[in-house]
């Protein structure tokens, strides 16, 4: 484009339909493409629950306790459960999708999906195990 | 947008996405709910803290944090983008989200150091 060309105030618009921002209520797949998205945020709670709980630690028993205690509080309570639904919809829906993120070759033939989703899925028991074993021992 | 930094954030959100698959719902079952609420033994704080002591623990509990953090900030941004129609604001949605898992790591990292 030269230079000297410029747009005149007549140039037709663009043709755009507005889109509701509840966009993704219109169907099942929308709303569990926007589900699956949402679950990163209890992600990042978690997350910060985990670093709150290694504050807590390094402070002694008194800080370690009151985090224990807000824990038990209805609120929290009721935060960890609804972020425990999302937190295994991550897990299931991550797991199920592994095959198609991850093409795996053995001596050149494709690793079938079923196999690479099952080895998601055995490797979760085997570090759930792992980590309860580890946690409760203490 | 294809910047250099892209295969890095998408790796990170990817292996956070992975750690947080495979440890988080434990993790939050035990320490969230089953510890506190008292349906499990729950150890001591002398033998947790005994535990979080070890090199190997605090390394795990780094990964732990930090990781889910990025996969977070990776996918919420595009939660923004796409559910509440943001694109405008693209760069500084990016800046906030990456720097906030930024901020969060570098916390766990001071916490976990300083645990001494």
């Amino acid at each position: 484009m030269s230079a000297g060309s410029h747009y005149t105030p007549y140039h037709p618009r663009w043709y755009r339909r507005r889109v509701s921002v509840w966009w993704w209520l219109q169907s099942r797949s929308y709303t569990g493409f926007v589900l699956r998205e949402l679950t990163s945020v209890f992600v990042a709670f978690f997350a910060l629950i985990l670093l709150g709980e290694v504050r807590a630690l390094g402070q002694g028993p008194d800080a370690y306790a009151r985090f224990l205690a807000r824990l038990r509080s209805p609120l929290f309570v009721t935060l960890d459960a609804l972020s425990l639904a999302f937190l295994l919809f991550h897990s299931i829906t991550w797991f199920n999708l592994a095959p198609t993120a991850m093409v795996v070759r053995v001596r050149g033939k494709r690793v079938p999906g079923l196999v690479i989703a099952g080895a998601n899925y055995a490797a979760w028991i085997v570090l759930s195990a792992a980590v309860a074993a580890i946690v409760l021992r203490g | 947008m294809a910047r250099p930094i892209t295969p890095l954030l998408w790796l990170l959100f990817s292996v956070g996405g992975t750690v947080a698959a495979l440890l988080f719902p434990v993790h939050l079952f035990l320490n969230g709910l089953a510890l506190p609420l008292g349906w499990l033994p729950a150890p001591g704080y002398a033998s947790l803290r005994a535990l979080v002591e070890h090199p190997l623990a605090r390394l795990y509990l780094f990964v732990l944090i930090s990781l889910p953090l990025f996969h977070w900030a990776h996918r919420f941004r595009y939660t923004l983008y796409d559910g509440l129609q943001l694109k405008h604001l693209t760069a500084l949605i990016a800046v906030l989200c990456y720097g906030a898992a930024l901020v969060g790591s570098a916390l766990a990292a001071y916490t976990l150091w300083s645990i001494s």
